[in-house]
């Protein structure tokens, strides 16, 4: 099984995630991060999709969404043709034994305090979703409260973005 | 108003008005359906323009679907369905899903409650895009007038372009009151068909032309695109047989001699074997369906499939082809046969000769009141044009083997779905369509679903004979209680009293009872003279079989050709 990441860009009208996400139902795609935003025109939204699974079912996954009228281009991505990063928020116990670990582990992976308390503390993170879940782990020794991950956003190295990518 | 109605651009109408007006403007000149509260001003514009629109009124919001399903696979045009909200709407379900399946051309309008209202429970309201967003290609709310017509003609190109299939408008009634500007355009065209890229043609020649032992395989695919003659000049050219899904019956004529017929679960021997021993199996636009290959694992595991279909997701998606062309079955057929070889087969030819032979020994020629007979004795009642509609159960079976077709667009069956009780509707639908008389072959439990549409033939007085395999029994449930549950007959005995003759005249029609051959063929000759529907209740035996068959999760070892069962 593979992780895939597609890009999709689709018309900025009432009900559309609904018709995208009841499509990855139905089909029963197995779809571990998802994210919607707005784009540089009114016009469209992107959603980015992390897909979990075997080549002809990412395969499979693109021509059913090619299938929606209100799915304007896709955009399939792996590490060497874009750049992705995700946000974390994680939320943990602020403890006189291991205050001083989270602190080095937040230095190592380059995680800024956003909040902080006798009680507890807010770590921010961007990075790759690889490098959150590593982050994550090592979190795991001290006490977590609570976390929060965006999902995955991509856009392509180089110039070409996917609104010129119309080939079906 | 005046000055509106004489504006340079267009006319000032209501939402109502503008619906009826693009229908029109579309090209539809017939609409089923039924009235109630939230569509009414639809109606009131309906009665307006009565004279260029004709509006048959059915029992249930639901024959009315399957009337437009069935209009529009004899007419290749978009059937129209109209509806009110709430259960008008919902009613339309499985109808919609009926076209959805089966990929035909659809448009379904509802009335809803005004838009203030929506969101709040009120009375007959639904959130009927949501309930179709997976059983429609696509589906619109219309939240203001001045999109109305734009939405209509989107509707009918994305329902009639590429691989067909139903689109439902949801109007709130706020909408269909409101006014604004109308201007008539041009009835729209769908998407231009495109042939598959030439690489993968090249591809597909390559593994052609090495073929040994190449079977054809086509299903309702070829009928939408028109590739009849391309096909036949590619199995003359290199000894192909021919097979289909029972979406492609009646796409070629059944004595076609390259014709092996239908396959599958219940499909000719000749053409289940041919296609199992195939090297190469080239499938016009088909899909694949579970109850064609039987156990996709085991299915024609010697043979390369070559598959070319509009719908690009249909490649790859339930069985692996080595060579998956996207295109129109059509055009990508002109293109591929110039660079196929002329290449006769005699030993392949000798082996599917083989296999016909073989079939004919499994022919069920018993005498009596046999499904077979049945069938081939409607048969020579049947024009060329007749269309014939059926149910779903073993009489769909036995007719998709043995009726005999004669004209692309003439057989209206529910293959995807499997709908009991899509036949009347249909039958209805394809009346209007062909404009000639329709068959409805039934059994006595699909008939039961929907027989209140004979009033609906009976008001129009429609041409439609039906002919019912009672059984008393739901005979393909029983088939399988027999072969896989231990005969035990969990409630498919019907133990109706039911006269079907009496019903018949308690509805205003005709209708008689036979229990042989010769009385059906009597019965034939005067349902076909009839002006209106006319019913001939055959009766047979409850435990006749549908073979071959094929069992579920089995391949072609495994297939059933005779069957004894002590009762």
């Amino acid at each position: 099984m593979s992780r895939y990441t597609v890009a999709v860009l689709v018309k900025n009208k009432f009900g559309v995630l609904n018709r995208v996400t009841s499509m990855f139902r139905r089909r029963q795609f197995n779809i571990s991060a998802l994210t919607v935003s707005e784009t540089e025109t009114n016009e469209y939204s992107r959603i980015t999709v992390v897909f979990g699974g075997e080549e002809n079912a990412k395969q499979q996954l693109v021509n059913q969404l090619y299938k929606l009228p209100d799915v304007h281009s896709i955009k399939e991505f792996d590490d060497n043709n874009a750049v992705s990063f995700e946000l974390l928020l994680v939320k943990m116990k602020n403890e006189q034994k291991s205050r001083e670990d989270i602190r080095g582990a937040a230095e190592a992976f380059g995680a800024t305090t956003v909040d902080y308390s006798k009680d507890y503390i807010t770590l921010r993170l961007t990075d790759s979703s690889r490098r959150i879940d590593d982050f994550i782990n090592l979190l795991r020794e001290y006490s977590i409260l609570e976390i929060c991950r965006t999902g995955s956003v991509s856009l392509e190295k180089g110039s070409e973005t996917i609104r010129q990518n119309l080939n079906l | 108003m005046r000055e509106f109605e004489k504006g340079v651009l267009g006319v000032q109408l209501c939402g109502s008005d503008i619906i009826v007006k693009t229908l029109i403007e579309q090209g539809c000149d017939t609409v089923f359906g039924y009235p109630g509260g939230q569509i009414l001003n639809v109606y009131d514009s309906l009665y307006k323009y009565q004279d260029e629109i004709n509006h048959i009124l059915t029992a249930h919001e639901q024959g009315a679907t399957h009337a437009a399903d069935g209009y529009a696979r004899v007419t290749g045009k978009v059937g129209v369905v109209i509806s009110t909200s709430g259960p008008g709407a919902t009613n339309l379900v499985t109808g919609i899903a009926t076209a959805y399946l089966d990929s035909i051309p659809m448009v379904a309008i509802c009335g809803n409650v005004p838009t203030t209202q929506i969101g709040t429970d009120s009375f007959q309201e639904i959130d009927i895009t949501g309930v179709t967003l997976p059983i429609t290609k696509h589906n619109y709310f219309v939240g203001s007038v001045e999109d109305l017509a734009d939405t209509i003609r989107e509707a009918f190109k994305l329902a009639k372009s590429g691989r067909p299939g139903p689109v439902l408008i949801d109007v709130p009634k706020d909408v269909q009151i409101a006014q604004c500007e109308y201007e008539e355009k041009a009835t729209v065209q769908k998407d231009e068909p495109f042939a598959a890229k030439d690489v993968r043609i090249i591809e597909a020649a390559s593994i052609i032309n090495f073929a040994k032992r190449p079977f054809i395989y086509f299903g309702g695919g070829v009928i939408t695109s028109e590739a009849q003659v391309e096909m036949l000049e590619l199995s003359e050219k290199i000894d192909a047989p021919i097979g289909c899904s029972l979406m492609g019956l009646s796409g070629i004529p059944t004595d076609h001699p390259r014709f092996l017929g239908m396959q599958g679960m219940h499909g000719h021997f000749a053409s289940s074997m041919s296609m199992h021993n195939a090297d190469v199996i080239l499938s016009l636009g088909v899909r694949f369906n579970d109850r064609v290959t039987g156990n996709r694992s085991k299915f024609a595991t010697g043979a390369k499939i070559v598959h070319i279909d509009v719908d690009g997701s249909e490649l790859n998606k339930t069985v692996n082809s080595v060579c998956g062309l996207r295109g129109d079955v059509k055009l990508t057929l002109q293109k591929l046969l110039p660079l196929i070889n002329e290449d006769k087969k005699e030993e392949w030819m000798k082996k599917v000769n083989a296999f016909r032979v073989e079939e004919e020994t499994y022919l069920d020629n018993r005498e009596g009141l046999t499904p077979r007979r049945v069938i081939l004795t409607l048969n020579k009642h049947l024009g060329e044009n007749t269309a014939v509609c059926t149910d779903v159960g073993q009489h769909q079976m036995w007719s998709a083997q043995s009726l005999n077709f004669k004209t692309s667009r003439r057989f209206a069956s529910s293959g995807g779905l499997g709908t009991m009780g899509y036949g009347f509707g249909a039958a209805i639908g394809t009346a209007y369509g062909t404009g000639e008389r329709s068959v409805l072959i039934t059994g006595d439990g699909s008939f039961g679903m929907n027989l209140n549409e004979l009033a609906t033939a009976v008001r129009y007085n429609i041409p439609v004979v039906v002919l019912i395999m009672n059984n008393g029994v739901l005979g393909m449930v029983r088939q399988w209680q027999t072969l896989f549950y231990d005969k035990h007959y969990s409630n498919s005995v019907l133990q109706r009293k039911t006269d079907f003759a009496a019903f018949a005249r308690s509805f205003g029609a005709d209708g008689e009872a036979v229990t042989t051959p010769q009385d059906l063929d009597a019965a034939l000759a005067r349902a076909f003279k009839t002006e209106g529907p006319y019913i001939i209740d055959c009766k047979i035996d409850k435990d006749e079989f549908v073979l071959p068959m094929l069992p579920p999760g089995g391949s072609m070892d495994d297939i059933i050709t005779k069957l004894e069962v002590e009762v």
